[in-house]
């Protein structure tokens, strides 16, 4: 039953230490820093968490993990020029990092979420990132066997949702949020407008409502922090 | 054709040869200045891997949206005719060879398309791979454009690269400061010159078995 709520404290309820969370982003566009800043307060530790990177600046992930919170990142791209909670975490042997190509970890998410057992991909054959992995010729095309990657709970950021859980987003920032969405057991949205059901074109539904569980609608905040790199 | 040429007319050189109407992904760096020099008659779409066709200029003053940058995370604009996509289908659209051409940088390239970018291999670097293992492999055809040679004066063209690679045998042609090199089934076919180089030269600073396919000068061939 989906919940809807104007509480970001509300809205992570019940994710427990331990726990894989998604967090939806690629850098800042989309990232829900609100919904990031609740999982800080909740207090959950021990966190794996997936994302594209590892925290922009000192606010949402990358507070996580200056924190402590964070066990594990799976993410494609940790080094960024302002990363620097990640960069002294993991030079001091203090998080564990899973490194994967960026289209091999939006399929392994998209896989989890469409019930794919694994699937052979030519991103990554003969590099470090494919040794040890199953790998087989198609075709005349050699490929890398990848699992699927899911979650026990996804904090992803849309522009508007309907009383349905529908989604949409804007521009840019949709990027890991329909894959995330259907590809953890709970998934919270951050919302800046929740809308009546039928208000929303069901032409332009990018996440349907199945894919959602609870719902928050944050109030948009002026532009937050310069972009990150 | 007697000097070599700087990073924008290496860029112009590769815009040259980029077809009318393609779908191209610029890679983050000395590719993007490409865009710079793909006139608009030429109706070239660019696709940028965080889920966006028809990616316009660098976003400046107002235009600013943090919900609108590229692969870089800079903030950029949209174009008519622009659409969006969520991640896994941007990926799906390079890996499934919808893209006719992508454009990268380059730390080695090896005489048989071998690409190395992403790693410096170093201990106590962080390994950060992005798009570029998907980047290399996904498109229709890779271009590299780089300076032929590091800072140090070793060739960034080599028999076998020693970095940790991005992508097996993807690499189709290198554009270089000092000429245009063709990867081909029978080996490394040079097909510009720039500045005081010769076919020899290149041999001996590459230490490849160049195929010489320079065009002469005075037969249509480009400055």
């Amino acid at each position: 039953m989906l919940q809807i709520t104007e509480d970001t404290a509300h809205a992570v309820e019940g994710i427990p230490d331990g726990a894989t969370v998604m967090i939806g982003g690629f850098g800042t566009a989309g990232q829900p820093v609100e919904l990031i800043d609740a999982l800080i307060a909740q207090g959950a530790t021990d966190l794996t968490v997936i994302n594209n990177n590892a925290g922009n600046g000192d606010v949402g992930l990358a507070e996580l993990i200056r924190l402590g919170r964070v066990r594990k990142i799976v993410c494609s791209f940790p080094r960024q020029k302002d990363s620097w909670h990640f960069d002294k975490r993991y030079l001091a042997g203090e998080i564990e990092l899973e490194v994967v190509p960026q289209g091999n970890l939006a399929e392994r998410i998209r896989a989890a979420g469409a019930g794919i057992g694994a699937f052979f991909t030519p991103t990554g054959y003969g590099t470090l990132l494919a040794e040890g992995k199953e790998t087989r010729r198609i075709d005349g095309r050699d490929y890398v066997l990848e699992h699927p990657i899911r979650a026990d709970f996804a904090l992803i950021k849309a522009l508007r949702a309907d009383r349905a859980g529908n989604l949409v987003y804007r521009k840019t920032a949709r990027n890991f949020g329909p894959i995330m969405a259907a590809a953890a057991t709970t998934t919270i949205a951050q919302v800046s407008e929740v809308v009546e059901t039928g208000a929303l074109d069901p032409e332009v539904v990018v996440t349907p409502g199945i894919y959602v569980n609870r719902v928050v609608q944050v109030l948009p905040a002026p532009a937050h922090e310069e972009a990150g790199q | 054709m007697s000097e070599p040429l700087t990073r924008d007319q290496i860029a112009e050189r590769v815009a040259r040869d980029i077809p009318q109407g393609a779908y191209v992904n610029l890679g983050i760096g000395m590719p993007t200045k490409v865009s710079d020099y793909l006139e608009a008659e030429r109706r070239v779409t660019l696709h940028t891997e965080n889920g966006m066709l028809g990616m316009g200029p660098e976003a400046r003053g107002a235009d600013v949206d943090l919900d609108l940058i590229n692969a870089g995370k800079i903030p950029v604009t949209e174009l008519p005719g622009a659409a969006y996509f969520h991640h896994a289908d941007s990926f799906a659209m390079m890996r499934g060879g919808h893209l006719d051409l992508c454009v990268l940088g380059a730390f080695q390239v090896s005489a048989t398309g071998d690409l190395a970018n992403w790693h410096t291999g170093k201990p106590g670097a962080i390994p950060a791979v992005g798009g570029a293992m998907d980047l290399a492999i996904g498109a229709k055809q890779t271009y590299v454009m780089m300076e032929l040679l590091t800072k140090k004066g070793e060739s960034k063209l080599v028999e076998a690269c020693t970095y940790p690679l991005t992508g097996v045998g993807c690499v189709s042609r290198v554009y270089t400061d000092v000429a245009v090199f063709d990867i081909t089934a029978d080996g490394v076919a040079v097909l510009e010159i720039y500045g005081e180089d010769t076919i020899d030269t290149l041999r001996e600073t590459t230490g490849l078995a160049l195929i010489d396919a320079t065009v002469p000068v005075g037969s249509g061939g480009s400055a």
